[in-house]
């Protein structure tokens, strides 16, 4: 017993929950929360990432801060604003191009503390040193201080440390079918594997995509996956290849 | 006319002195003559004529249009310029600047003097001008466009030499002339000897700036008519200066960006662009500037935005004065953006853009803008955000790729079939099964902005075996005339 009040002693229990709920392994997470989210793409040249960043971002009239480092910028091309609106992201984004990772993450930094800004959102290529375990931490806190969501992409880098609160690697599956043209792609299908989290279990979805829903939080579709235990086991990352 | 001779020789070779030169302005129907040159001046061409009727009678005369707001902009500096003879300037009209020289004319070895130091100033600026100086406003502008060059008149002598001057320099509408010439009334003497109780009654349902009579008693002091002179711009300047030379600015700045401020907040203004400039010892100065996206004289916030700048700055041997100067300020208010006290994350955004900015350069820190066009490349656009705002995206009616490659890398074709896109490739020395495909989505290359012989594209989604789908185009066609065998490139990547 402390006394909580100047007039009244009062007793207050402890912070912590007597039953720790386990959530249920096939069931989605959340997308919201102001945390640092890591997305990799599996293989190389794949837009899977970008476009379940895309579709995970908060549907505001606020804007997003999207970061590229030059090598992201050449190895996976920019992110071409005349495609979002069509696909469903009727957001602004403001562009932050800079040439060194160093500048991606003090970029990312000022922003997951400026309030304004809907999301932040940093692409960089390979596992430049830069990128450490401490500077994701560092990354990881300010979120969760500042309440900015954010995403970082990290093209070609297969599972380094990182401190962000959920990693996922996505890939790109072969697409739904065309009600139109049986010849032709329909809408995306993308592998979600969250293969680290904090305070829930990783799985396996496959995420469907599809830009005629109503909400925007209706979009993203994720179904359980084929249970992650054999595609744990037998995962080969595809090899990247450099630029040439 | 002078501005103009100016700016043109800085361009190309001016016509010759003999040549009659007029500047012209759009009128009611068709353009009229707003100025010309001495040598058009002696033909007896006047303003107001219009252009046609003037170019029949002279086949040679050269024609350029005038700079009317250009012209206006000149005239409000020169009016601050004048503030060298006296306190009290300001603009006349299109073509003249007012003085109130009261009890500063000794300063230049009196009125004569003052006004020879006028005409000389001027000369050196390459301009013309008319002076005359007498102790009314009205009198002294009707002297200058309508009296003889220079005319110093006095208290005594000013309604003799204002007698001869015609009725037109009182500046009265077409109308009201029109009318006095009709009574007979043709000179300031004239309309002046004319019984007041007359012209009172005549002219009583007049406004004050059109009645002959109240300006006639302007002219001659029977009426008040004051100087009402714009201030004067206002410097936001903040400056330390030091008993002895130092090396490191850092250690000034909080005081100088407090000084600036508390300014700022005087005049209830807020910075845009700030300079900041360190002369040193050796005579030489240095400076840096910072933009801001929004008004702000937080200091704070400017000593942020300053220090990242410091680093290129040289000190040399050290500098002993210091300022920071405000170039462009916007009006700021206090004022609270919600009742509850939140802050406003509009503001909090352009504080980040200001950040972003001095560090990294407004060329890096975008956002789109969009252009009619059909060719993906062009249809967006980077602006810088600082100074900017966000443009709304315009609707495509078919699907583009999330990420484009610039410039589109060329493929390399391992198995073609006739129609469609190839159905093996190879793209950065990864070879590619195609799946599944859509299009051709055919692309023009647009005319009115192409090089002549640029190549159409057909532009396909291609799924590889993978789930990857890529936006590979051809470029041309076989057999199109421009060029070999069409080549196939990658344009970019869908999610």
């Amino acid at each position: 017993m402390k006394p909580d009040s100047q007039f009244t002693p009062v007793i207050s229990l402890s912070g912590k929950r007597l039953t720790k709920d386990v959530p249920d392994r096939h069931m989605a997470p959340p997308m919201g929360g102001a945390i640092l989210r890591d997305a990799l793409p599996d293989a190389p040249f794949d837009a899977a990432a970008t476009g379940f960043v895309l579709a995970c971002l908060p549907d505001s009239k606020d804007p997003v801060m999207w970061i590229q480092d030059r090598m992201s910028r050449r190895e996976n091309g920019r992110l071409y604003g005349a495609a979002l609106r069509h696909f469903g992201f009727n957001g602004n984004i403001l562009r932050v191009e800079v040439s060194h990772p160093r500048d991606v993450l003090w970029a990312m930094e000022e922003g997951a503390s400026c309030a304004g800004l809907s999301a932040v959102v940093g692409e960089i290529h390979g596992a430049p040193e830069v990128l450490s375990f401490t500077a994701t931490k560092r990354l990881a806190l300010r979120a969760e201080s500042s309440g900015v969501p954010l995403w970082l992409i990290r093209s070609g880098d297969h599972g380094a440390l990182s401190a962000a609160r959920e990693r996922w690697r996505l890939r790109s599956r072969p697409s739904g079918g065309n009600r139109y043209n049986a010849q032709a792609p329909g809408m995306p299908i993308w592998e979600a594997d969250l293969f680290r989290a904090r305070g829930r279990a990783p799985g396996v979805w496959m995420a469907s995509y599809d830009r005629a829903a109503g909400r925007p939080a209706d979009r993203l579709g994720l179904f359980p996956g084929p249970g992650d235990g054999t595609l744990a086991a037998d995962h080969h990352p595809a090899s990247h290849a450099t630029g040439g | 006319m002078e501005r103009w001779r100016r700016i043109i020789t800085q361009h190309r070779t001016p016509p010759a002195d003999d040549v009659p030169v007029v500047l012209v302005r759009e009128g009611a129907h068709g353009p009229v003559i707003h100025a010309m040159n001495a040598t058009a001046r002696a033909l007896g061409i006047a303003g107001g004529a219009r252009v046609v009727d003037v170019q029949a009678i002279y086949p040679d005369l050269h024609v350029e249009r005038a700079d009317a707001a250009g012209d206006y902009k000149l005239l409000e500096r020169l009016a601050h310029w004048a503030r060298r003879w006296c306190p009290w300037t300001v603009r006349d009209g299109q073509d003249g600047i007012v003085m109130d020289v009261t009890g500063a004319a000794h300063l230049f070895g009196g009125e004569a003097a003052m006004l020879r130091d006028m005409a000389t100033r001027f000369k050196m600026q390459g301009l013309s001008v008319r002076l005359a100086m007498a102790p009314t406003r009205g009198a002294a502008q009707m002297l200058a466009r309508h009296g003889p060059a220079s005319v110093v008149c006095d208290k005594d002598t000013m309604m003799a030499q204002l007698a001869p001057l015609p009725v037109a320099a009182l500046r009265l509408s077409d109308d009201m002339l029109r009318l006095l010439t009709r009574l007979g009334l043709k000179t300031i003497g004239a309309l002046a000897d004319v019984p007041r109780v007359a012209l009172m009654r005549r002219f009583s349902g007049l406004a004050e700036d059109r009645n002959p009579l109240v300006l006639l008693d302007r002219a001659t002091g029977r009426a008040a008519d004051p100087l009402n002179a714009p201030p004067d711009a206002q410097v936001w300047l903040a400056r330390v200066r030091l008993p002895e030379p130092v090396i490191d600015p850092v250690p000034q700045l909080p005081a100088l960006a407090d000084a600036l401020c508390a300014d700022l907040a005087k005049g209830e203004q807020g910075a845009r662009v700030l300079r900041l400039t360190i002369y040193r010892v050796d005579g030489e100065w240095r400076s840096r500037d910072v933009r801001t996206a929004v008004a702000t004289r937080d200091p704070a916030h400017l000593l942020r935005l300053l220090t990242g700048k410091l680093d290129g700055i040289d000190p040399g041997f050290g500098f002993d004065l210091l300022t920071l100067e405000a170039l462009r300020v916007e009006p700021l208010s206090l004022h609270q953006d919600h009742l509850d006290g939140s802050r406003d994350a509009g503001r909090d955004v352009a504080a980040l853009l200001d950040r972003l900015t001095a560090r990294l350069g407004p060329e890096k820190i975008t956002w789109s803008a969009w252009v009619q066009s059909h060719l993906p490349e062009r249809v967006e656009t980077r602006v810088p955000a600082i100074a900017h705002s966000a443009a709304v995206a315009p609707e495509m009616t078919r699907e583009r790729p999330l990420r484009l490659l610039d410039p589109a890398e060329e493929v390399t074709v391992l198995y073609a079939v006739p129609e469609g896109p190839p159905a093996r490739f190879q793209w950065r020395r990864v070879a590619y099964h195609m799946a599944r495909f859509e299009g051709p989505e055919r692309i023009a290359p647009e005319w009115w902005r192409d090089k002549p012989g640029t190549r159409l594209r057909d532009y396909y989604k291609v799924e590889v075996q993978d789930g990857r789908r890529f936006w590979i185009y051809r470029q041309g066609v076989l057999g199109d005339g421009r060029g070999g065998d069409p080549l196939w490139f990658l344009h970019g990547v869908f999610a």
